[in-house]
């Protein structure tokens, strides 16, 4: 007890310690994760020594219940719509990868059976570092972060055939029988035929029981209102699954993964999300610092040059792999580099099938050593990589857009240029072409573009970040550059840009919310809007109308509050910097938002229209007799 | 000793108007005139009270220029009396701001002058028409001058524009010298 007690606290306080840096340093919690566990490791401080494999076991049920939790936020309409990524780049990414690491391997002295079992071990990314990641960026909606979420689902799939293929590649006599990954697998004594029932079964039942019994037994854990109950059926759930996967020697990350789709329409989808979320977070980032602290820094400093050179090998071929896959799957450049840079990296499955292959004497310890180290450290590359992607890439690719797509040359100079022609843009312009005004129009959304062009309006595809697009598209000839981009980020540093670059010209720019209006402002920006304000004062009076409040009133009164809420941020767009810099952002916007609360109970907006108010007058006049308007 | 004059002009559709837009040109930069273009400024009948009693103050006559619409004013000048001219400030027994200020409507009426008269066609004169606004200007304590009225403006000639705009804008300069 003492021992768990004092390794939890090691555990826990790198955590704490390190994540918050490593997040303040823009680097993301996995390589907080990763960099705590190589510090408290053997190698550095040395508070967790041989038990980290047992830690990394255990904390891998963190990856089962990631993809729990990724099940239950997956529409089966994407799952459906991923089938040809899963089943065509999956299996190409596989088996492509097996083979060029097997060709790598013989061509460096090793029997190619021993190559063929590094290359379907190698072959498996890892899903814990990559979908964390993925998602800690808000990159799993994109092309190359559905399409890796695609390959990673396949690759789980394809461990149950590389445990079976292992064992027939056994080149050396085999120690001991016991098997470290299905340990404990029944099925596996059977016949081929009763296996394949069994594990069909398996699957049914996950479906089935998630079905029919979890909701009505939820059902009435929920009635019973204790929260700590309906926490433990999660987590039963979530463990029985793993537990009937190991039995059948499937992947319980892919059973819970298909628990978790299979419950995604029942209402305790949330309510399940947030039980489960804890502890996942948790046991992964005890599984990074594991992977951190298994890396043998003796033996990477005793053979330097074959481990960097393995890991470099490693990464370079499977990115040279995905790499053409995204090329024939026809990703952009910039999602396409993501892709492929992602998924470069050897995963957890890698550890458990190296120790596997080394129980069945497959591979020997010279090349074990080497290859869990070559894996741990392009997991803890990977993060880096992405983050290069992030830095380096990613804004390049933006200003070269796509590569089949060149930019587009608008021949024509209005008056008015919009850039961005989402729902708020394209409403300004419809306004605007209604009433005569012809406008340039920028947007970075090429499929948007071509049905605007098809309709015959006049859209640019092109990023107007970029000086001289801005230039072709008439920005010196015009009188007003209308900002309305989605992202609040890019849409200050264009108004920043263009304010500096072209001040003949007026800037009328949406801004996100009060914060962004700050900032908007600050830039120079006089023609400020906020989105959301007009429809919420709209709703606000409808919903006062509903009250039982005259039309008119509360329409003035809308009107009112409006004016006076706009006057208000204007003047404390100057105030705001000086006295919240220091804030987080949200911190910020929380103490603006009690500010504006304190301004409006000391001024109430309904003080207006005192003209229509009889009161006054019937205190004068009531008496009768003098002169009254009438 | 000049009588800065305060116009507060009320057209809902200047931009197609003819006469209005030559009559507002002639005084819109005279010395001492305020040309306050109500539509433009309350675009949503929103009336900043405040400010518009605040012009008032500066100013010692008082300019209506609008078209005669349905034989009265147009309804953002209606809006404006309605709240601008407030109980307790404008009139009763504490509200005195306006006292002596003349006020003076200057309208454009697409019917002649023959239309407007016991044996015209509208049975009633322009003054008659305007007795809303009379009462107002009494009851706010402000002389009411005899209203200066271009009829006829829907067959009106480029000669009458121009010299109804020289009388309009010799009515002006008139009032500011008081």
């Amino acid at each position: 007890m003492q021992g768990f007690l004092l390794s939890a606290t090691v555990y826990l306080a790198a955590a704490v310690i390190a994540v918050p840096i490593a997040k303040r340093f823009g680097l993301g919690s996995v390589l907080g994760y990763l960099l705590a566990g190589v510090v408290i490791g053997p190698s550095v401080l040395g508070f967790v020594g041989a038990e980290g494999q047992d830690v990394m076991h255990a904390a891998e049920f963190g990856v089962v219940m990631m993809l729990f939790v990724i099940g239950l936020e997956l529409e089966p309409a994407l799952l459906w719509r991923l089938r040809g990524a899963l089943l065509g780049l999956g299996a190409a990414q596989v088996a492509a990868t097996t083979l060029a690491v097997t060709g790598a391997m013989v061509a460096f002295g090793l029997r190619w059976q021993e190559g063929l079992a590094t290359g379907a071990i190698v072959a498996l990314s890892s899903t814990a570092i990559v979908l964390q990641s993925l998602q800690e960026k808000g990159w799993m909606k994109s092309d190359a972060g559905e399409k890796s979420f695609a390959v990673l689902l396949f690759q789980d799939l394809a461990v149950i055939p590389i445990l079976a293929l292992l064992p027939l590649l056994a080149t050396q006599a085999v120690a001991t029988t016991g098997d470290a990954h299905g340990a404990g697998a029944w099925a596996e004594h059977l016949p081929g035929w009763q296996r394949a029932g069994v594990t069909i079964a398996a699957v049914a039942a996950i479906i089935g029981v998630g079905r029919l019994l979890v909701p009505p037994a939820f059902r009435s854990i929920a009635k019973a209102r204790l929260r700590e109950t309906f926490t433990a059926a999660a987590l039963l759930l979530v463990i029985g699954i793993a537990v009937l996967m190991q039995l059948v020697g499937l992947s319980p990350a892919l059973g819970t993964f298909l628990g978790g789709v299979v419950l995604a329409t029942s209402e305790f989808r949330h309510e399940l999300e947030s039980d489960i979320e804890p502890f996942k977070g948790l046991l992964l980032g005890v599984f990074f610092m594991a992977v951190g602290a298994s890396i043998d820094f003796a033996l990477v400093g005793e053979r330097l040059g074959l481990v960097l050179g393995a890991v470099a090998g490693l990464i370079v071929l499977k990115f040279a792999v995905l790499w053409g896959i995204g090329r024939v799957a026809g990703m952009a450049r910039d999602q396409h580099l993501l892709f492929a840079l992602a998924l470069a990296q050897g995963g957890e499955f890698g550890f458990v099938l190296v120790s596997f292959a080394t129980q069945n004497g497959v591979l020997g310890a010279s090349v074990t050593g080497v290859l869990v180290a070559a894996i741990a450290l392009s997991m803890a590359m990977t993060p880096l990589l992405l983050l290069f992607w992030e830095r380096v890439i990613a804004p390049r690719a933006q200003a070269a857009a796509s590569p089949e797509r060149e930019m587009d040359r608008p021949e024509s100079e209005h008056s008015v240029l919009i850039v961005g022609f989402g729902d708020f843009g394209s409403s300004v312009g419809r306004l605007l072409g209604a009433a005569g005004v012809e406008c340039t129009v920028l947007d970075l959304d090429a499929d948007r573009v071509d049905v605007l062009r098809r309709m015959g309006l006049r859209v640019y595809f092109g990023d107007a970040s970029r000086e001289e697009l801005l230039r072709s598209a008439g920005i010196e000839k015009a009188r007003i550059v209308i900002l309305c981009v989605g992202d609040a980020a890019v849409n200050l540093a264009l108004a920043q840009r263009i304010a500096h670059a072209f001040p003949h010209v007026r800037i009328f720019a949406r801004a996100a919310g009060r914060l962004s209006a700050y900032e908007l402002y600050e830039a120079g920006v006089e023609h400020v809007f906020r989105e959301s304000v007009d429809a919420a004062m709209r709703l606000g009076a409808d919903a006062l109308r509903v009250l039982g409040w005259r039309a008119h009133a509360s329409w003035r009164l809308a009107q009112t509050f409006r004016k006076r809420d706009d006057a208000n941020t204007k003047r404390l767009a100057g105030i705001f910097r000086d006295s919240e810099a220091h804030l987080s952002e949200a911190r910020a916007a929380i103490r603006d938002l009690e500010r504006q609360l304190r301004e409006d109970r000391s001024v109430p907006a309904s003080q207006d229209d005192a003209a229509w108010d009889a009161e006054s007058l019937r205190r004068e006049f009531g008496a009768g007799g003098g002169p009254r308007p009438e | 000793m000049p009588r800065p004059v305060l116009i507060l002009f009320a057209h809902p559709a200047y931009e197609k108007s003819r006469v209005h837009l030559s009559l507002a040109a002639a005084v819109r930069d005279l010395p001492a005139v305020t040309f306050h273009d109500l539509y433009e400024e309350y675009p949503d009948l929103d009336i900043d009270v405040r400010r518009e009693q605040e012009l008032l103050r500066a100013h010692e006559v008082v300019v209506f220029q609008h078209p005669f619409y349905w034989y009265s004013v147009p309804p953002i000048l209606k809006q404006w009396m309605d709240l601008v001219l407030e109980h307790g400030w404008a009139y009763g027994a504490t509200g005195r701001a306006l006292e002596g200020k003349t006020l003076q409507v200057a309208m454009t009426a697409g019917g002649r002058d023959q239309a407007y008269g016991p044996e015209g066609f509208n049975r009633l004169t322009f003054r008659e028409f305007l007795a809303p606004v009379e009462a107002t200007a009494r009851l706010c304590r402000m002389p009411f001058a005899e209203p200066w009225v271009v009829a006829g403006t829907h067959v009106i000639t480029p000669q009458g524009v121009a010299d109804a705009t020289a009388s309009y804008a010799a009515l002006i300069r008139r009032l500011g010298e008081g």
